[in-house]
């Protein structure tokens, strides 16, 4: 069991937990994540470590359907099932030179460790973060303090530019010279920078977020195609080269049980 | 009892139009008086024990049940078998222990599965599940992984006094006996009871623990655990490598089997959160026990019709005959000598069809068993809306990858010693991690004798 020791609203809803998970911070790089089960019937669903503070692991997450609806439901103090991990291979930090990190909607939650370890190794970063509007936009302070320079975009233009986080990317890809473009958010985002990048040639890295089970590489529910090869993203990634993976086959794959997550959750809104 | 001493006494079953509307038990194993009639047919030769891949005293725990010595028959059992109700299950046994027996000859072999099951269902009555008294020695050992191999591993290593920490991945403890047999030829409630022993024993279970990621052999060495036993199986999931695999509703046994039986999905929505999808017509691929496994869970999902196709013949196949049987029973068509090729989905990547070629038997290839070649021009699709590919599994790679100079075989399994030591000192391994998929009987033999080579080397170190 683990004890959640804080969980509150960041944004509408958004949340942030943390909660106990002894064995996990010691081992655990950026980039990686859990496979949490809020109580015995829960589904396993994966979430990213968003930092890690004494034996606690911080967690940001998006009430999309049932388990994360379950997880907000959590008070201080209650216990949660189970949680595994870190999983998944550790992102790639090193000096890269001038790297822009684009996130999109909780996306942003994901990026966010990612930008600070890039930034500790030196690398210039550049951040976009981008949501519905204004109101949705988390960890704006944050990131805006390890940032050499931050654009925000909203749909709604509620804040920062109105548009989509590729409109900044644009403008940055044809003014000057990027390394690295880190691009974490709704599948549909990731391929629109992946798009974009690979016009201007520039290396592109995305952590997809495929339906999971065990998270282990038991299963196979979670394989991605990438360079034309089956992968499964929890032990071969979360992140791959944005421009080999097929965008439209993770689209496909993760509706795979919508008609079943509107059973079990009728008022959900399925992007 | 039959007055023909050469016809093995049937054991009782669900019938079959019952049985594929729940998950209960199909087998409903035999009565006292049934199998005290079943036990008197042996002629106690024994042959069999040369069959039986851990050398159970078979005729002595037979003679025990036919005097109603239910105590003496399980201790027998015991001393050479860690999860007799478990074995007496799922072995197969018409290949193994029942091979050899002379009645089989000319009649029906005795059905010695059914009688250590009988044995050990005894057992599980109350107040019976006795646990020795051990003197416990301090030193710590390790075991990653909970099914077969690692669940006997851990007792064996807790009954020599030994401090046992045994680490699973998941978060519940059996390994395929938990994630992959369904219920309703393995029922929870017996492995449940088979893991309490192996916890009254004192074994520290630590589940949600994946070795590798969450901590590091290295890091169990300097935490001061003398010995390491990797029983990790073989988890990982084959696909055809066929065009149109990464459609929807296309997913190996291992998801499909494990959302049903680990994440219960069997049940209904109020036990469990997790969806699974069983659209007919369904079409499974291979014809092992995973095969059967899945095309017979896939009934009881209410799926009405279930294909089951197999490249070779029916004769070909690797499952046990009685689990054919009783899909055959529950209305799984078989569908032989065909090979998928590719899969058509609809607008929504849904699959639609299957491609398939026909296939021939030809020359058998060096192993012996019948090979097949296609047959020229015989392509055809078959409608599809779920397809759940039971094509074998291989070694997990991910512990093992993470070890230097640990020896591996060429399909990734651990090379170990007669001791079932690994090319590094220390770690242990048995199970399918060594022999890639086997049989749960395989993986409990390898693993008593790494307790023993484990307890040998940890005496070394001391002396
Ligand atoms: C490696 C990895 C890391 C992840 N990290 C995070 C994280 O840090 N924070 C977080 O909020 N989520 C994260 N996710 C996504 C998260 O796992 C899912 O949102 C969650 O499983 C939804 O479960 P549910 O039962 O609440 O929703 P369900 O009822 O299962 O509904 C999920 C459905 O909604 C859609 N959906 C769900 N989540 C998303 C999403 N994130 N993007 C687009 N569509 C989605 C899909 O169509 C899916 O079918 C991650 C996923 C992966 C694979
Ligand atoms: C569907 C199905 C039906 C079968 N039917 C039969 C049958 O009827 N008769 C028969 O004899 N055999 C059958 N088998 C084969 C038999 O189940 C296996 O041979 C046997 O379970 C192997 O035991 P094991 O202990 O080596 O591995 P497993 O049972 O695979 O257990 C390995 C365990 O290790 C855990 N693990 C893996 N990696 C790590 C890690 N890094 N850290 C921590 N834990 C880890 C896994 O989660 C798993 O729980 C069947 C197999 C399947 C899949
Ligand atoms: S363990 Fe298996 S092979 Fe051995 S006697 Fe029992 S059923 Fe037969
Ligand atoms: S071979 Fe058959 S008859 Fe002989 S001892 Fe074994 S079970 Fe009995
Ligand atoms: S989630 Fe099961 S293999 Fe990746």
């Amino acid at each position: 069991m683990h004890k959640v020791l804080k969980n509150q609203p960041l944004a509408e809803k958004i949340f942030r937990m943390e909660v106990e998970a002894p064995l996990i911070p010691p081992n655990y790089r950026p980039g990686q994540f859990i496979i949490i089960m809020a109580d015995s019937r829960s589904e396993r669903i994966p979430l990213t470590i968003v930092e890690t503070k004494g034996n606690a692991v911080i967690l940001i997450y998006q009430v999309v359907g049932r388990s994360t609806e379950k997880l907000s439901s959590l008070k201080a103090g209650d216990p949660v099932y189970g949680i595994v991990g870190p999983l998944g291979h550790a992102s790639e930090i090193k000096k890269f030179g001038k790297v822009v990190c684009i996130g999109g909607g909780v996306g942003t939650a994901v990026i966010y460790p990612e930008i600070r370890a890039l930034k500790d190794a030196g690398n210039h970063i550049t951040s976009i973060i981008g949501s519905r509007s204004g109101d949705l936009l988390i960890l704006k302070k944050e990131i805006a303090g390890i940032s050499d320079e931050l654009f925000l975009t909203t749909d709604d233009g509620s804040q920062g530019e109105k548009g989509l986080v590729t409109m900044p990317l644009e403008k940055i890809l044809i003014k000057e010279k990027t390394d690295l473009v880190i691009a974490i958010g709704p599948v549909i985002m990731m391929k629109a920078v992946s798009g974009l990048t690979k016009r201007y040639s520039v290396k592109t890295i995305v952590s997809l977020n495929p339906i999971m089970v065990d998270g282990t590489g038991m299963c196979g529910a979670c394989r991605v195609i990438v360079d034309n090869q089956t992968k499964f993203a929890c032990v071969d990634g979360p992140e791959f080269d944005a421009h080999l993976v097929d965008f439209d086959n993770l689209l496909l794959r993760s509706r795979q049980y919508q008609k079943q997550e509107k059973e079990a959750h009728p008022c959900r809104k399925i992007n | 009892m039959p007055e023909n001493k050469l016809k093995k006494i049937p054991v009782r079953e669900q019938p079959p139009q019952e049985r594929i509307k729940n998950f209960s038990e199909v087998c409903l194993g035999y009565n006292e008086d049934e199998a005290i009639a079943e036990s008197k047919r042996c002629i106690q030769c024994g042959l069999c024990i040369k069959g039986c891949p851990v050398g159970i005293d078979i005729p002595k725990f037979i003679r025990e049940i036919r005097e109603k010595n239910y105590d003496g028959s399980i201790k027998t059992l015991k001393s050479f078998n860690s999860l007799p109700a478990v074995c007496g299950r799922v072995c197969p046994q018409e290949e193994q222990c029942q091979l050899p027996c002379p009645l089989g000859k000319k009649g029906d072999a005795i059905q010695i599965g059914k009688l250590e099951r009988f044995s050990a269902d005894q057992e599980r009555s109350p107040g019976r599940n006795n646990v020795p008294d051990i003197i416990k020695n301090n030193i710590k050992t390790a075991v990653i992984g909970s099914g077969p191999a690692g669940l006997t591993c851990a007792g064996e290593l807790a009954r020599m006094g030994y401090s046992v920490t045994l680490f699973e991945s998941l978060h519940k403890l059996g390994g395929v006996l938990r994630y992959g047999i369904p219920e309703f030829r393995l029922p929870d409630a017996i492995l449940d009871f088979e893991i309490d022993y192996i916890k009254n024993l004192g074994t520290e279970i630590m589940t949600n623990v994946l070795v590798g990621k969450t901590i590091t052999v290295e890091q169990l060495f300097r935490q001061g655990y003398k010995a390491i036993f990797i029983g990790t199986g073989a988890g990982l999931p084959s696909f055809l490598n066929a065009a149109g695999e990464n459609l929807n509703n296309i997913f190996s046994a291992n998801e499909f089997l494990t959302r049903s039986n680990l994440m219960q999905a069997y049940g209904s929505s109020r036990i469990s959160d997790t969806p699974i999808i069983a659209e007919e017509p369904v079409a499974v691929i291979g014809g092992g026990n995973v095969a059967m496994d899945s095309a017979r869970t896939a009934r009881r999902l209410g799926a009405g019709e279930v294909n089951l196709v197999y490249r070779r013949t029916e004769k070909e196949m690797p499952a046990r005959e009685e689990e054919i049987e009783h899909a055959r029973e529950e209305g799984v068509r078989l569908v032989p000598l065909t090979l998928p090729v590719g899969f058509i989905g609809d607008s929504q990547g849904k699959v639609r069809e299957m491609k398939c070629i026909r296939m021939q038997l030809s020359e058998p290839d060096s192993s012996g068993r019948a090979s097949v070649i296609p047959v020229p021009d015989s392509d055809f699709t078959m409608p599809v809306r779920t397809v759940i590919v039971a094509i074998g599994q291989r070694p997990n790679p991910l512990l093992v990858r993470s070890l230097a100079g640990l020896k591996l075989g060429k399909h990734g399994t651990i090379e170990t010693d007669e001791n079932m030591m690994s090319s590094v000192p220390g770690i242990f391994a048995g199970g399918d991690i060594v022999t890639g998929a086997a049989t749960v009987i395989l993986a409990m033999g390898m693993a008593k004798k790494a307790a023993l080579g484990m307890d040998r080397y940890i005496r070394s170190l001391s002396s």
